[in-house]
């Protein structure tokens, strides 16, 4: 027994001492090129979402390092596989510190993002996460959001509606099973108090109830809705404006990233999706300009359609860019001066990206963005102008 | 005038829970097991359809038909490998989680054949809506043709099916294997014969319904016929399992209830009332609105 203990001293010290060893190993090797890493699932189940960050975020810094970098400096990229694994993850922001790593860009997903900012807070380690959409994700001082918070979209949605006029009276279809829908519904509830409509019927689902709505509906009419606010996920969605059609009732639909993807269903009769509108951050077959280059540009690179991932890391990237201009900041600050520097300058930003116009940042990390609205238009997304 | 919606569009959802009961119904009053697999068969015959239909691009009645004999398959081949041999085991456990598993099996199937992608299933009916009372907007009052079918439907087949078991020998030896098994036997009938007859005509319903309820709620998913089938399974209970008018008039008082209490008191409630309500009928009546008293045999 003893000797084992003992043993097992010797491999913990030793254990040890390569630990402090590499510490110091990362703290040594500041150079004159900006080292941002990228955590997210390159395998496994969640591999598209990982994949899609690894490749906008790389076209990016390919696009800014041939522009000349940032304040003249180049950037360096490394972009670790979590697999979907909190611990993982973890494991990856190490190996990244190891590499010398000035700034983080992830994690990917929300629960990974949630275990390595527990971590990177340690650090002062800047860290913006693309797509991590829980609160709990920009808890911490150094992290910060590009997409929207789950409850924002209720109240980006809420403002849209009302800022565009698009109804005085509003009715909502949600999910009352699913913290997504609930939570936007609650925020949609909240900020309506302060728009120029009025909620007139709240009407719910559950996961076991989500077949019949024609009751919601029949609601909706009675109480003189013009709009439903669907803040729900697409096959439902699809049930509910096939069901409007059948009825006769001729509402206007409004949705949040939930419903992208709609058109995707198949064999759903595209055209009753005619007119519905949707606040989702991207949509690749968008025609503005800078979207329209995007997607070019990565089609061309990686052989694939972007989705929502790719823009928001490639958006971060641009972000980061940003904020070091803005902070002054140089590749020889160490990890937790330069966090200092671009948290203070991350509220003093505002950037046009693919996702969002006008996005800047509160110091909690939340994005504040003017959301991106579409309508489907002859069986496509189009960006609202 | 909104009442007068909720009411219909209560008996037609009612109509596809009462067709299901009648699968559940049927099955248990002579096979004496539940068969938890009655609601995937459906999913099944809806996928039928939609392939015949949307993936092949033939006729609508060439689905419908091919979807009923495959079903009519299918229910039988489920009884004769899965149920059968298990008949006589000595607990009554063992066909119950039996069919549990072929419930599960039919999903996980469907899962790798179809995808979890929900799909948009074409209506198989072609009527127009009904307007009633003359109106603008979103005021009066519309049926669907969707819901003109699925209560005739259910008429229909309620009529057909209670003559078939009254009327005609094999009925008959129905309605004795379901009152003694063993004795109706010994007066000559091939039980094992009734028993799939009665799975062949309980699983041609449940292609049916799948169809009728997939026309109402287009939306399929390998899991689209579990939570219709759990609440066929209550209202067939609700009306006295194994008897096939019960299982006609719990399904449309459970369509009611489940519209009008999500109408007028709680749309999140409207499952919690509905299983209330079922409880509250048991307590009063043990065997359900039309059940017949058991009497034990010693």
């Amino acid at each position: 027994m003893k000797r084992v203990t003992r043993a097992l001293a010797v491999v913990l010290s030793t254990a040890m001492v390569i630990a402090s060893l590499a510490g110091c190993g990362g703290q040594s090797t500041k150079s004159n090129t900006f080292k941002i890493g990228g955590i997210g699932p390159t395998t496994g189940a969640a591999a598209v979402y990982g994949l899609a960050v690894k490749n906008g975020a790389d076209l990016a810094i390919k696009e800014i390092n041939a522009a000349g970098g940032i304040n003249g400096y180049q950037i360096e990229y490394n972009f670790q596989d979590d697999e979907l694994d909190a611990e993982k993850s973890v494991n990856a922001y190490n190996a990244l510190k190891d590499w010398g790593m000035d700034i983080l860009v992830g994690s990917v997903t929300s629960g990974c993002c949630v275990a390595v900012a527990a971590e990177s807070v340690n650090d002062n380690m800047f860290q913006l996460t693309p797509s991590g959409s829980a609160v709990d994700c920009i808890a911490n001082k150094n992290v910060f959001q590009v997409c929207f918070t789950d409850p924002n979209q209720g109240i980006g949605s809420a403002a849209y509606i009302g800022d565009n006029k698009l109804a005085s009276k509003v009715a909502v279809i949600y999910d009352s099973s699913d913290v997504y829908s609930s939570g936007i519904y609650a925020k949609f509830a909240a900020e309506a108090e302060n728009q120029p409509f009025e909620i007139v019927a709240a009407e719910a689902f559950t996961s076991d109830s989500k077949t019949d709505f024609s009751v919601q509906l029949q609601k909706a009419a009675d109480n003189g809705a013009e709009l439903v606010f669907l803040p729900i996920y697409y096959t439902e969605a699809s049930l509910i404006l096939t069901q409007a059609a059948s009825a006769g009732y001729d509402f206007k639909f409004f949705g949040c990233d939930g419903l992208d993807g709609i058109l995707g269903v198949e064999n759903f009769d595209t055209s009753l999706a005619e007119g519905v509108m949707l606040l989702t951050p991207f949509a690749a077959d968008a025609t503005d300009e800078k979207t329209q280059a995007f997607v070019k540009a990565y089609e061309e690179a990686y052989g694939e359609t972007p989705n929502q991932f790719a823009a928001d890391a490639y958006d971060a990237v641009y972000i980061i860019k940003a904020a070091i201009e803005k902070a002054g900041a140089k590749p020889n600050m160490s990890v937790s001066e330069l966090g200092d520097a671009l948290e203070k300058a991350m509220t003093e930003i505002t950037v046009d990206g693919l996702t969002g116009l006008s996005m800047k940042w509160t110091e909690d990390g939340a994005v504040n963005k003017a959301p991106k609205a579409m309508i489907i238009k002859d069986g496509n997304y189009s960006l609202i102008q | 005038m909104s009442f007068l919606t909720y009411l219909i569009n209560g008996i037609s959802l009612g109509s596809v829970y009462a067709i299901i009961a009648l699968g559940y119904t049927m099955v248990y009053g002579i096979a004496k097991m539940l068969n938890f697999a009655h609601g995937d068969v459906i999913m099944i015959g809806c996928y039928v359809v939609f392939t015949v239909v949307s993936t092949l691009s033939l006729p609508t009645w060439l689905g419908m038909i091919l979807a009923i004999v495959l079903c009519t398959a299918l229910g039988i081949t489920i009884e004769a490998i899965a149920y059968r041999p298990l008949r006589q085991a000595k607990s009554s456990l063992a066909v119950l989680i039996t069919a549990i598993g072929v419930s599960y099996l039919l999903q996980n199937v469907a899962l790798l054949i179809f995808g979890a992608n929900t799909k948009s299933f074409s209506s198989v009916v072609n009527i127009e809506p009904i307007k009633l009372f003359a109106s603008t907007g979103n005021a009066g009052l519309t049926v669907t043709g969707e819901t003109v079918v699925t209560i005739s439907a259910c008429i229909v087949i309620m009529v057909l099916l209670t003559l078939f078991v009254n009327k005609t020998r094999a009925g008959q030896a129905m309605l004795a294997v379901s009152e003694d098994n063993g004795a109706a036997q010994l007066m000559g009938i091939n039980v094992n014969a009734t028993i799939s007859l009665t799975f062949a005509i309980g699983s041609a319903l449940a292609a049916v319904a799948g169809m009728l309820l997939c026309s109402s709620y287009p939306a399929l998913t390998p899991y689209t016929g579990s939570m219709p089938g759990i609440k066929a399974f209550v209202a067939a209970v609700f009306g006295g399992i194994g008897s096939i008018p019960g299982a006609f008039i719990g399904g449309i008082l459970l369509g009611i209830i489940e519209i009008l209490s999500k109408a007028y008191i709680s749309s999140q409630l409207s499952d919690a009332i509905v299983f209330l309500v079922l409880i509250i009928v048991l307590l009063l009546k043990p065997t359900g609105i039309l059940g017949r008293k058991i009497q034990e045999k010693v």
